[in-house]
């Protein structure tokens, strides 16, 4: 078994083991979860150390036969795009699993379906194959529709099955697409690198590609396909919101970035314009409602319909700069938003309520606190030196030599974070203290824990960006000539 | 092939007419019945044991029936599916003792005419099949006589069946009168050289004989009789009428269509489209408002017969081949999910999908299988559901039927919002009571074996897709 099914397949063995422990046992099962995720961490942590910076192709490939009928193989592979996702997923995966030792009910539940979810989200970071690739994005499903439904919030039925049905339909429609592309390989095939080699007429390709954008951007959520988004995330418990923000939003970029564009590059360069469009409402539509929440949470979760946006626009423009901007974007905003997710979690936590109306003059109560809020904000609102500037401002980079206009109103994006952070930051920490918040007690060591490792990275990737570009540099140059686009 | 000569391929069924009576014998000496359950078993293990090798293909009893792969596929189906009902049955204490036995003899009985109504290539020997299937399907429906509505549902079954058949018959007889024969292959050789007039007639023939095949597999409009019955049928027998009777009416269907009117295929195909939407639709959609969970699965049963019917209205070997995984995959799923609803009807004496609350504390095997069963339903991977249902897709989207498979995924949708209703209530919503739901042995057996089919089938498909591709290689490729 090589290092990427150990990877898959870690997870798996972790939730097995906390199936057989007695449902009492709280704190070996937090621990053993823990522990499991440690190990992927490592283990994503081993795969970084190994990877050849020079290679474009897949590295640590793994083939075997699966379904012969079918040409259904298992086969696994990781190039610079995907390992910026296992990146992500290892790390967040772990912070949320420490984040999750607030989870009183039903323990065992809880870290049962939190690896099976791990092992869905790392399996479709790294499958070649369609089939394979299907059946990973549809096991995420499934533990997050418990995760939301059983320890979210009030409305957590309604968020958590609206969840479930809207991305089940996109994914069905995903699946005719990908059998679409099947029957009309020669030889018929799910592999994506084969699929790639196939000269698709146009038309085709267009019926493809929409019927896989769906699928897409349903999950990204792409406007005017967000609907499900503010209502899981607020409904969320806070550890599966950092894992909804921070990863699996990035699965319909990424899907894009791995199968629509490589496979159907002429159907994706004639939808360019329409997507560009699409980003841009999106970026000054999530900015605005982000502006105009009093709950916290849900203000975060509008604030990532905007920030994909940007992931939507450096993909629209067909620039080496633009899909750069994007990638990095998709790595950021999981940085980021993770920690602000993190962040609302610490101060509900405390006084059970989220209203940011109703707060005012935490720094003094909670300095630590207060200071870390501020620094992620500031990463969030593109602050120049922290990671957010730099991907947004790639992004922006990229898009202005060929859409102009868009690239001014995404500007408008910007603008409208800096609007809505700042008012936030107004209303929770400064101003004169409501009496009702004396009690409050600062952020914890454990909750410290959690965000010191995303600050450490923001700040690097902010500082020195090629630590993280070098890595997709590469990929993304062979990405670029493939689909026809401009290497600037 | 001669009477005497096709003896020995008629091995299985010749003991299953011996255990038949055996079994009568065994209920007048034994007051326990759990004993003719038992000899039931080892009767169709007996039969299997004994059956025909797998791979020859054999006309028998002067070309009434076919002993073929097919045959042999869906004998296979029908013993494993009564197998399965009798051994959950003995946990369901609805049944009067008394008349126990035979309920089991009726199995039995059922397990022969199954595999007769698989093997019948001419048109008599067709309805003979059917009806005699339906008659024991009747008795067994309203096994639990002293119930009211197993009574109205056993009336409801005979009247929607006599029709049916009525119409069948005629339609039969247009065939034989235009065609001058009742065997599938020579009808179907006669109606390419007919004038126009004589294949309208024949045409009308046709619709005659899908109303009554349609009535079996319960497809729009055929499909009234199917919630009520059931509903009201025992438990076990749901589970089992959704199933082997269904496919077999579907293997029926597709020999009759295929062998006798391939002349027609362009119209039944587009005919079966129709249909096929329709039963998702309606099935699906009417699945959405039921609160008793058998209604729910019976609607649900309507449902997937509309996908199963896909295979035959874009017509091709992966067609054929996709029918014949998918209702595998479906007999360990739907089985399994009707034996979860039998052990918690027999404590809690509802079947109230209110009555699931909290499920996941009162019993979490029982909690964990009826929602695996139920997310393979809603076609979920990797489980044996989804297997089925890309097959299904596969030959639409192969044959560019892409109405049927945007149809497909939209109802699929449908289908996974009342599936959830069910796992909500399960492992969302709080329990009544903390009472603990007791799952007797014999369920528990019949759980964990459809749970492994369910699991196996959807990890490792290739084994049921070889023998879904043996089991056709004497249908010409197409």
């Amino acid at each position: 078994m090589g290092l990427l099914s150990w990877l898959v397949f870690t997870p798996i063995v972790g939730m097995i083991v906390i199936m057989l422990i007695g449902r009492d046992q709280h704190k070996l099962i937090r621990n053993l979860a823990t522990f499991t995720t440690a190990c992927e961490l490592l283990l994503v942590i081993a795969v970084l150390a190994k990877f050849d910076l020079s290679q474009t192709g897949m590295q640590f490939a793994e083939r075997a036969l699966w379904i012969p009928q079918l040409g259904v193989y298992y086969h696994l592979g990781l190039d610079g795009i995907s390992l910026i996702m296992l990146v992500t997923t290892g790390l967040l995966s772990f912070l949320a699993c420490v984040a999750s030792f607030g989870i009183r009910e039903r323990v065992k539940e809880y870290f049962a379906l939190y690896l099976l979810l791990e092992t869905g989200m790392i399996g479709t970071f790294v499958s070649l194959d369609l089939f394979l690739f299907y059946i990973f994005w549809e096991v995420v499903l499934v533990p997050m529709y418990f995760l939301i439904g059983i320890w979210g919030g009030p409305r957590k039925e309604y968020a958590a099955i609206k969840f479930f049905l809207y991305t089940l339909a996109g994914s069905m429609f995903m699946l005719i697409g990908i059998l679409a592309l099947y029957f009309a390989s020669t030889p018929h095939t799910f592999n994506m690198l084969a699929l790639g080699q196939n000269q698709f007429a146009l038309h085709f390709q267009q019926m493809v590609f929409l019927a896989l954008f769906l699928g897409f951007a349903i999950k990204v959520p792409i406007w005017p396909f967000h609907t499900w988004l503010p209502d899981a995330h607020v409904e969320a418990p806070t550890p599966i919101s950092v894992i909804l923000a921070a990863i699996l939003l990035k699965m319909g970029t990424y899907g894009f970035f791995r199968i629509s564009y490589p496979i159907l590059p002429q159907a994706a360069r004639w939808f360019g314009p329409a997507m560009g469009i699409l980003a841009v409402i999106g970026i000054i539509y999530g900015g605005f409602v982000a502006f105009a929440q009093t709950d916290f949470k849900k203000m975060v979760a509008y604030s990532s319909v905007s920030h994909m946006g940007f992931v939507l626009l450096g993909l629209a423009v067909f620039t080496l700069t633009g899909f750069q901007g994007a990638l990095l974007q998709m790595f950021t905003h999981g940085l980021i938003t993770g920690a602000l997710f993190l962040l609302v979690g610490v101060l509900y936590d405390r006084a059970h309520i989220r209203d940011l109306n109703s707060f005012g003059g935490l720094w003094v109560k909670l300095p630590v606190y207060g200071g870390i809020l501020i620094f992620c904000s500031l990463a969030s609102l593109g602050l120049p030196g922290l990671a957010g500037f730099v991907s947004e401002f790639m992004v922006l980079l990229g898009s202005f030599p060929v859409y102009r206009w868009m690239t001014a109103a995404a500007c408008v994006g910007i603008l409208l974070a800096a609007a809505y952070l700042l008012y936030m930051i107004q209303r929770v920490l400064l101003g004169s203290l409501n009496p009702k918040w004396a009690h409050l007690k600062d952020i914890s060591a454990r909750e410290i824990f959690t965000l010191v490792p995303l600050m450490i990275l923001i700040l690097l990737v902010g500082v020195y960006p090629k630590i993280v570009l070098q890595y997709i540099a590469p990929t993304l140059e062979a990405l670029v000539k493939s689909v026809g686009g401009t290497l600037a | 092939m001669s009477a005497l000569l096709s003896i020995p391929f008629f091995g299985s069924e010749l003991i299953l007419v011996v255990s038949f009576f055996i079994a009568m014998a065994l209920d007048f000496a034994f007051s326990d019945k759990k004993w003719v359950a038992y000899f039931t078993l080892a009767a169709l293990a007996l039969a299997w044991w004994f059956g025909p090798p797998a791979g020859a293909s054999v006309r028998l009893f002067f070309g009434s029936f076919v002993w073929d792969p097919v045959t042999h596929f869906f004998k296979g189906l029908i013993y494993g599916t009564i197998g399965l009902t009798v051994i959950a049955s003995l946990a369901y204490e609805q049944i009067p003792g008394r008349i126990r036995g035979e309920f089991y003899m009726l199995l039995v009985a059922l397990a022969l005419l199954l595999t007769v109504m698989g093997a019948s290539v001419n048109l008599l020997m067709i309805f003979l099949a059917i009806e005699s299937v339906s008659l024991t399907s009747y008795l067994l429906v309203g096994f639990q006589k002293f119930d009211q509505r197993a009574s109205e549902a056993a009336l409801k079954y005979v009247l929607f069946g006599a029709v049916s058949t009525a119409l069948m018959l005629f339609g039969m007889s247009l065939l034989f009168g235009i065609t001058g024969s009742i065997e599938l292959s020579i009808i179907g050789a006669h109606i390419a050289k007919l004038d126009a007039a004589s294949q309208t007639l024949a045409l009308i023939g046709m619709l005659f004989v899908l109303a009554g095949i349609g009535f079996k597999i319960s497809v729009v409009p055929f499909h009234f009789w199917a919630p009520d019955v059931y509903q009201g049928a025992p438990t076990p027998i749901t589970a089992f009428l959704t199933i082997a009777p269904k496919a077999l009416g579907f293997a029926v269907l597709a020999r009759v269509f295929l062998t006798a009117f391939p002349f027609f295929m362009a119209q039944w195909a587009t005919l079966f489209s129709f249909l096929a939407i329709l039963t998702m639709t309606i099935g699906n959609v009417l699945a959405v408002s039921q609160h008793d969970i058998k209604r729910l699965l019976a609607y649900s049963s309507i449902a997937q017969a509309g996908y199963i019917l896909v295979g035959l209205a874009a017509p091709s070997s992966l067609g054929l081949q996709a029918i014949l995984v998918y209702v595998i995959a479906y007999l360990f799923t739907n089985l399994g999910a009707f034996f979860a609803v039998l052990a918690i009807e027999r404590q809690l004496r509802t079947n109230d999908i209110g009555a699931y609350n909290g499920l996941a504390k009162r019993n979490p095997f029982l909690a964990l299988s009826l929602t695996i069963f139920l997310l393979s339903l809603a076609g979920i991977p990797p489980l044996a559901g989804f297997i089925g249902k890309i097959f299904i897709f596969a030959s639409a989207v192969k044959e560019h039927a892409f109405a049927l498979a945007i149809a497909i995924a939209l109802n699929s949708a449908v289908a996974a919002y009342y599936y959830f209703k069910v796992v909500k209530a399960m492992y969302l919503t709080p329990a009544d009571s903390a009472e603990r739901i007791e799952n007797p042995m014999p369920t528990r057996i019949a759980i964990c074996i459809t749970l492994a089919g369910t699991l196996a089938i959807g990890i490792w498909p290739t084994v049921l897709i070889r023998f879904a591709e043996q089991a056709l290689i004497v249908f010409p490729a197409f």
